[in-house]
């Protein structure tokens, strides 16, 4: 009965009769004349409720955003990599905070600029950049799509969700032309620096407006996750149990989990800082003398705060990653024309992973002055996450194992991802050993190592779903030529800012420092620096590229012609090209199968509607 | 101007790319999308393999190329003892990571290549493998139960803190923005106690003189220690975070202010040793400054350094302190010449609570104050002993004091008194003048006798003591011999004092004796 179906995965028609045949009834249609949500154009492309929409608007957002935080970090390269060259060409963009020489016209960086620069480079990144943009837009997207909803259990909260991360960037925005200058005490924050605005004068307004944008943002990411655990577990459409979903699905469950469960923690965090900030309480202050005077607070706790910020922050790398190593898992499945390899030890992993990640967040803080035998727990559980780890690893390598790889953007994005989740996750066995870390603590070894695993390596888990998705974000391909070209120059790009780093960290360098001439041990890394600075720029113009491709394609692009031009089995290929508010146009499909049913008996590929035949196995949950 | 050009070369570049690309999308239309996907994979495949060898190769070279930079290879061994287990455990986890890193790469590369898409290709159905699964689970389980069992191991060596009764030095580095505060704890070894609200611009650490371990404490601007002494080093900080970081010793430790931490090791290579190793190696043969090709070479400027490695502000970069590893003699022969910054600095300001009228001051400081006096005046006596000038052998007793307008001696002089007895005793051979003077106030007949009968207590005094006053002759010059003005009260107060001459040898004797003849003695 189905043979028809799998042997002509493309035609419409084929998918149209199983939803038809199989399919769930809601009756969504039935008493809102195609439109349950009654949309204007207000509502539909600005205030919208729709999941689609959504994921977009994170999307773009999250470009932007990308583009400054990483524009930011050459600026900071340059100073890095061309101490000696003027900066005065940068006078028009960033006015006060390059300093003129009157005599030479020689134009110098403010230091305290390039502390907020890198501050913010960090803050955009990691919160804006990676969680918003990345698990904000993926999330969004494939959620309802590929676990047969509608929309998400709350439209309307989701929409707040994007709107309150939107409130996040204006105000994070606006901080960047305040006169004291944006926050410039790390993305960490640590007081007492970022308590005081006599320490440093971007703690004044700056953080202010930092603590307000990343509170907003905590409310964005409670939003959102909450819906989407709850979409998850609830809005699953008939047949889709557990051990059905996509790996991008599990990933996205297990990561709203880790928010719901950290960003609170980063929150009360705030809270006690904002309180010692205003109203002069001493969560973590303590026997300060500054600005020529003694404060009052005594008994507060610097390292109380580093407890609290990295309850979230550890959790964070892995808010990052895993929705990453979600969309790497389904594109390389799909491309490889292959099944992941141990689906369920993937999802054994992931949950192993998010659950570890919440007792190893004290690794951040083996030098900060924490008893020295707390951290021998703390090492034995961060070294236990290298195991899921390299299970996924050996997982992912296998699924290319006798595939046909089909190498597209996406596909070459998912690959790199692996060798870069290699080189990056290796290097972090070295610093949480504590016994190494005392050397390579804060050091650019450590600035090499996360970089690498959950900087570039999530980028590449972004843009593998970009190029995978773009059809189904805007019913048009993105170009491929470009595509890899951006592949090609931003792997050897990235490894070439970020190789160099490990062995600058291991001469001894520390990061976050905006000259390293006064030193006689770290002086010496000039060449290496402009290389590296060099690299940078070309790298940051690569991803030009794909902005432009993005933007060009968004109304220029190759037309999808076809529903399901990757020959996928998730749900998300079975709806229209262009699929309005709701997904599906009459019933919902529901599933008979697991999701990686690729070159199974000779069929290229069974999409999740397709019932199983007689006699055969659920590859998700028996032997074949 | 050059900046301009690469931008615009950029520019052009990214819109020839797109040109490319538009061009490439529109033949591939012609030529059928699955040819050119397949074309594609091909050529992918093959970078792939490209790639994998220019990675491996410039990996590898890399590393070779920087091995005489990186601290633990080539020149730069630890340069303190525990670091040589910490660049252990690195070492291992490089060739278990490094083995990682080549097979699991050499896997994906090859893969890559070798399964890139064509046609016909029959995909290989295999959704799991338990026994696989279970091998790879296991394998990094063990490795990693090494690793963590063996940096264990060293972590808690070398965090541990000394023990009760150990031999160490122990220092104190205190952060502030933007520099390191070094203090020593002087002869007596030990640190004084300290607190934020103590500190002023005379005060930087905040130090309690009232505690008299402070009395001795240095604030030197190196921190040298000796080789092969194990240090315990007190890491503070009185305003934000920072991180007592010596690269070369595998030394790193927050600063947090409100919670001292500490951290301890033992040099192991001086400052001469480490240049030696440096010298052996091509890298520091160029000159230091490289704009003087002829000046000194890299590995004779090489200094050990302490650094910041917490972001404490926009001096962060800053925070620099040169660190000396000398041998033993060298590091007591440069101890003994720091100076108490007490003595050099507190002593008689307004922050000096022994100015203080000595029976407010609790006992364990008055013992101190007595013992500063003592030494004070060893001191003294040593020097005008080392005199040959007679007029250069007297010591004024700063410490001894009447009651107003009297010849009663005043409780506290007796300490000063004692010193000149336990100095008597040890040198009996040793004749001492003991002089009374007065400013010039009132009447000179009174003031001669007053200073006489004051020079006289003093003698009463010691000999009371057990000096023999064959030894000791007492006179008052009255206000014969000022030494200051009498016009201002601070200048009469210096004139109003009790002297003691020292009237050594068979010269000097004579001398004292004709310039205690032209004196008028009342006796």
């Amino acid at each position: 009965m189905a043979t028809t179906v799998k042997t002509v995965p493309g035609e419409i028609n084929e998918v149209d009769q199983l939803i038809e045949k199989y399919g769930f009834d809601d009756h969504f249609h039935d008493h809102h004349d195609e439109d349950k949500y009654k949309s204007n154009f207000l509502t539909t492309y600005v205030f919208s409720q729709d999941h689609k929409i959504i994921a977009r608007q994170f999307l773009i957002t999250g470009i932007f955003w990308a583009i400054i935080g990483a524009g930011m970090s050459i600026i900071f390269r340059l100073q890095l990599g061309f101490p000696h060259e003027s900066m005065a060409w940068l006078k028009p963009l960033l006015g006060k905070w390059i300093q003129i020489n009157a005599d030479t016209g020689m134009g110098t960086l403010a230091p305290e600029f390039y502390y907020a620069l890198v501050t913010m480079h960090g803050t955009i990144i990691v919160f804006f950049v990676l969680t918003a943009g990345l698990s904000g837009t993926f999330s969004n997207l494939l959620i309802p799509l590929q676990v047969g909803a509608r929309d998400m259990a709350s439209p309307m909260l989701n929409m707040l969700s994007y709107w309150f991360f939107f409130l996040a960037s204006v105000v994070m925005f606006y901080s960047l032309f305040l006169s004291t200058g944006p926050f410039s005490g790390g993305w960490t924050a640590y007081p007492p620096l970022s308590a005081l605005p006599q320490a440093s004068s971007g703690s004044g307004a700056g953080m202010t407006l930092w603590v307000m944008s990343l509170v907003f943002f905590v409310v964005s990411v409670l939003l959102g996750g909450i819906n989407y655990v709850t979409t998850v577990l609830n809005l699953r459409t008939k047949g889709m149990t557990l051990w059905r979903m996509p790996l991008t699905i599990w990933a996205f469950f297990v990561t709203a989990i880790l928010g719901i469960l950290s960003f609170p923690v980063l929150f009360s965090g705030f809270l006690l800082l904002t309180m010692d900030r205003e109203m002069g309480t001493s969560f973590f202050l303590s026997e300060i003398y500054i600005g020529g005077q003694a404060l009052e607070n005594v008994g507060g706790s610097p390292i109380l705060y580093q407890h609290l910020f990295w309850f979230l922050g550890h959790p964070e790398v892995y808010i990052i990653i895993l929705p990453a190593m979600g969309l790497v898992s389904e594109v390389l499945s799909v491309h490889a024309r292959k099944p992941i390899f141990g689906y369920k030890a993937m999802v054994y992993s992931i949950m192993a992973i998010g659950f570890l990640s919440f007792i190893v967040w004290a690794h951040h803080m083996f030098m900060s002055g924490v008893n020295p035998f707390i951290s021998n727990f703390f090492v034995v559980f961060t070294l236990i996450i290298a195991v899921p780890s390299a299970v996924k690893v050996f997982n992912w390598i296998t699924t290319l194992y006798r595939g046909n790889i089909r190498f597209n953007s996406a596909m070459l994005f998912a690959v790199g991802f692996i060798s870069l989740f290699i080189s990056g996750g290796l290097t972090g066995i070295f610093l949480g050993n504590s016994a190494i870390d005392i050397q390579m603590h804060d050091t650019y070894f450590g600035v090499a190592h996360f970089h690498i695993v959950m900087g570039i390596a999530a980028f590449f888990g972004m843009f593998a779903g970009v190029y995978h998705w773009f059809p189904k974000m805007f019913g048009r391909f993105m170009n491929e030529t470009i595509g890899k070209i951006h592949f090609w120059g931003t792997i050897v790009g990235a490894y070439m800012i970020f190789w160099p780093m490990h062995y600058i960290g291991l001469a001894g360098v520390p990061r976050r420092y905006y000259s390293r001439e006064g030193f006689e041990t770290f002086r010496h890394f000039g060449d290496v620096s402009e290389f590296i600075t060099i690299a940078a720029i070309i790298t940051f113009f690569v991803q030009l590229l794909f902005v432009v491709n993005f933007f060009y394609s968004i109304w220029k692009g190759r037309k999808q012609t076809t529903r399901n031009p990757y020959g996928a089995t998730t749900l998300e290929w079975t709806t229209p090209i262009i699929a309005g508010h709701g997904n599906w146009p009459g019933k919902i499909p529901t599933v008979q199968r697991w999701a990686y049913d690729y070159g199974k008996d000779g069929r290229e590929f069974v999409p999740q509607i397709v019932p199983l035949e007689e006699g055969e196995y659920d590859g998700g949950e028996g032997e074949h | 101007m050059t900046g301009l050009i690469i931008f615009l070369c950029l520019f052009l570049a990214t819109v020839v790319i797109v040109q490319i690309g538009k061009v490439t999308e529109l033949s591939s239309k012609i030529n059928g999308e699955e040819k050119t996907q397949i074309k594609s994979n091909k050529a992918n495949g093959r970078l792939w393999l490209v790639f994998g060898f220019f990675f491996f190769i410039l990996t590898s070279w890399s590393a070779f190329y920087f091995r005489n930079w990186m601290l633990g290879y080539g020149p730069h061994d630890s340069a303190s003892a525990h670091g040589y287990a910490l660049d252990n455990i690195f070492n291992v986890t490089l060739i278990i990571t490094g083995i990682v890193f080549v097979l699991t790469h050499i896997l994906l590369f090859y893969f890559a290549w070798k399964y890139s898409g064509k046609p016909g290709r029959k995909v290989y159905f295999q959704a799991h493998d338990t026994k696989l699964e279970i091998i790879w689970t296991a394998i990094p389980a063990v490795v990693m139960t090494f690793l963590v069992m063996g940096g264990l191991d060293a972590w808690n060596e070398v965090m541990a803190d000394v023990e009760p009764g150990e031999d160490y030095i122990e220092i104190e580095a205190t952060g502030m923005q933007f520099a390191w505060l070094i203090r020593y704890p002087g002869p007596d070894g030990k640190l004084g106690s300290k607190y934020y609200t103590n500190i002023n611009s005379s005060n930087p650490m905040g130090q309690d003189w009232t505690d008299v371990k402070n009395l001795d404490d240095t604030h030197p601007l190196e921190i040298v220690l000796p080789k092969g002494k194990k240090v315990r080093v007190r890491i503070t900080s009185r305003d934000v975070l920072h991180n007592f970081d010596l690269p070369h010793f595998r030394v790193k430790m927050d600063a947090v202010p409100g919670i001292p931490t500490h951290f301890v090791f033992t040099p192991v290579l001086t400052t001469e040793e480490y240049r030696a190793k440096l010298k052996e190696t091509p890298e520091y043969q160029q000159p230091s400054d490289k704009n003087d090709p002829d000046g000194p070479k890299l590995w004779e400027t090489f200094e050990y350094e302490l650094a910041c490695a917490e972001l404490c502000g926009s001096g962060h970069y800053s925070m620099k302190r040169i660190v000396k590893i000398v041998e033993e003699d060298e590091y007591n022969a440069w101890l003994k010449k720091q100076t108490s910054y007490y003595e050099g600095t507190i002593k008689g300001t307004t922050d000096d609570p022994y100015t203080a009228e000595f029976s407010s001051l609790s006992e364990e400081m008055q013992n101190a104050l007595i013992g500063m006096r003592k030494s004070e005046f060893d001191e003294k006596v040593a020097t005008a002993m080392a005199e040959t000038n007679p007029a250069d052998k007297i010591i004024r007793l700063d410490y001894v004091n009447f009651v107003s307008g009297g010849s009663t001696l005043e409780d506290i002089s007796k300490y000063e008194l004692n010193n000149v007895v336990d100095f008597m005793k040890k040198n009996p051979s040793v004749k001492l003048e003991l002089a009374g003077h007065t400013d010039s106030q009132g009447e000179l007949k009174s003031n001669m006798t007053l200073s006489q009968s004051r020079a006289e207590a003093v003698y009463n005094f010691l000999v009371g003591k057990g000096v023999s006053s064959e030894n000791l002759t007492a006179v008052g010059y009255g206000p014969n011999r000022p030494i200051d003005t009498n016009d201002t009260a601070e200048g009469r107060k210096n004139n109003r004092r009790t002297e003691l001459q020292i009237l050594g040898g068979v010269e000097t004797e004579k001398a004292a004796t004709t310039e205690a003849a032209a004196a008028p003695a009342v006796q």
